[in-house]
């Protein structure tokens, strides 16, 4: 076995094979990608874009679940280290015609994969492949049903850092729909992990998960407390298919009581600035006047993703 | 340890000056190879009085042992504060040896654009090339045991000196 049993993503020298998760991933891997993505901003500002370091490599794109800005980005930073990219929304292919995600995977192996970046509504789908797959083959998580978004979670804490230089006096609110989100989970472990001293999660009771507080984040369900004096505003999607079930009155209600607002916004500090993970719901968890504000850099986190995809591809596909 | 004491780097960085001058001329481009490059590079621009700002490389993204070793851990950030296109470029490392780190910092520079001419300034060469490259501009040059690693480090005031690691280690 080339993985470590207990972290299998890492590899049996502690290095970074695929990237399923940023739970329990350690510290020196995460500054690592943080400060590998910082040079790779640097070479997208550059006349050529390109760095040849996934030359002949094959990327695929392997989506069992809708994505435009995760799947375009990591096709853009696959293209950037020169790698070729072959995309493929699974929804629409085999699995229809009742092909397993196990065979997919083993038939577009033996076209000569290097790299999967998967994207599934199943929690744990990229650990399955990771597990089937060769040696050789890199699997990167682009999302896992409630479980874990880390891609997603590491330009979250590169944007933090490019804004706020250090965590270690940080006060950082996560709002919204935690219960359903696997953006949420990736930002509170990353947090921790980067010593973030205090990460609060704003969010009615309904949308919380059960015992959140052992997860070592301090829980507010009145907004205007939660946000006061922050430094740092995530805002999560509320994903439109969850007020169909009872978890919540209305979109006009939750808007009301957790959409982030000018004068909500007001109560944190005055350089605090506002992330969301995108697609914006605007008038639902976020007001446009915010979005489009002097505070948001909602824009700025999509082009720092392609630097931090770079970053992720080009160190598990060297270890 | 090895049985011949390295020169004194402060002493080879003043000859390098010396021939460097005739040759560097108000739109030269100094560009120093992280880490020691940087260094050497920082004390000759400001020696040589150049006008164009000081530009720095990390050839970790260009590197042809990539596909052996991986991604260096420590990747800088590389900067070059002006137009390449056109100018008269002199690229500075600190140990001149198979060539491979320098012909990586010459593909990443055709990446900026189209330099009128590269040239190489290196504090040491200590021969072993594997590639066909050479330096214009070298302090000195010397012979080592092909099991020696040599290195820059810079002092806290600042001083330069050229030490002795073992490779592998």
């Amino acid at each position: 076995m080339w993985l470590d049993p207990s972290n299998p993503q890492l590899n049996k020298n502690g290095e970074l094979h695929h990237l399923l998760t940023l739970e329990g991933l350690p510290a020196g891997i995460m500054w690592q990608i943080l400060d590998t993505a910082k040079s790779f901003v640097g070479v997208t500002q550059r006349e050529v874009k390109k760095v040849p370091l996934l030359r002949g490599k094959a990327v695929f794109n392997l989506f069992f679940e809708p994505s435009t800005r995760t799947r375009t980005t990591f096709e853009i930073a696959a293209k950037r280290l020169s790698a070729d990219v072959i995309n493929l929304a699974i929804n629409i292919s085999s699995a229809t015609k009742g092909e397993s995600v196990l065979d997919t995977v083993a038939n577009l192996a033996a076209m000569q994969a290097d790299m999967f970046i998967v994207r599934h509504a199943s929690s744990g789908a990229p650990y399955l492949i990771a597990k089937h797959v060769a040696p050789e083959i890199h699997v990167i998580n682009a999302g896992d049903g409630r479980h874990a978004h880390p891609t997603q979670g590491l330009l979250d804490m590169f944007t933090i850092r490019h804004y706020k230089k250090d965590f270690s006096s940080l006060k950082v609110a996560v709002v919204g729909d935690v219960l359903h989100s696997r953006v949420a989970r990736s930002h509170i472990h990353a947090l921790t992990t980067l010593g973030c001293p205090e990460i609060r999660v704003v969010a009615p009771k309904t949308l919380l998960p059960k015992a959140v507080e052992t997860l070592g984040v301090h829980v507010y369900h009145d907004m205007r407390q939660g946000l006061k004096d922050v430094d740092v505003v995530m805002m999560l999607r509320l994903q439109n298919e969850r007020m169909q079930s009872a978890l919540l009155a209305s979109a006009q209600e939750f808007y009301k009581y957790y959409g982030l607002t000018a004068d909500k916004l007001a109560l944190a500090k005055s350089d605090a600035i506002v992330l969301h993970p995108g697609p914006m719901n605007r008038g639902v968890e976020i007001d446009s006047s915010v979005a489009d504000g002097g505070q948001s850099v909602i824009l700025p986190q999509v082009t720092f993703g392609i630097a931090i995809r770079m970053a992720v591809m080009s160190i598990v596909a060297g270890n | 340890m090895p049985g011949q004491p390295l020169p004194d780097a402060e002493q080879l960085l003043q000859a390098l000056i010396e021939k460097m001058r005739p040759e560097a001329g108000p739109q030269t481009g100094l560009i120093g190879i992280h880490t020691g490059g940087v260094w050497l590079a920082e004390r000759l621009h400001q020696a040589l009085q150049l006008a164009v700002p000081l530009g720095s490389l990390d050839v970790s993204f260009y590197r042809d042992d990539y596909e052996k070793i991986g991604l260096h851990k420590d990747v800088k950030r590389s900067d070059i504060p002006f137009d390449v296109e056109g100018r008269q470029l002199i690229l500075v490392d600190d140990v001149l040896y198979t060539g491979r780190t320098i012909r990586a910092a010459m593909n990443e520079l055709f990446d900026y654009g189209r330099p009128a001419s590269i040239q190489l300034a290196a504090l040491v060469d200590r021969g072993g090339r594997e590639l066909p490259i050479a330096a214009q501009f070298v302090g000195a040059e010397i012979q080592v045991d092909p099991q020696q690693g040599i290195e820059l480090k810079r002092g806290e005031s600042g001083r330069l000196s050229l030490v002795f690691y073992t490779q592998g280690a």
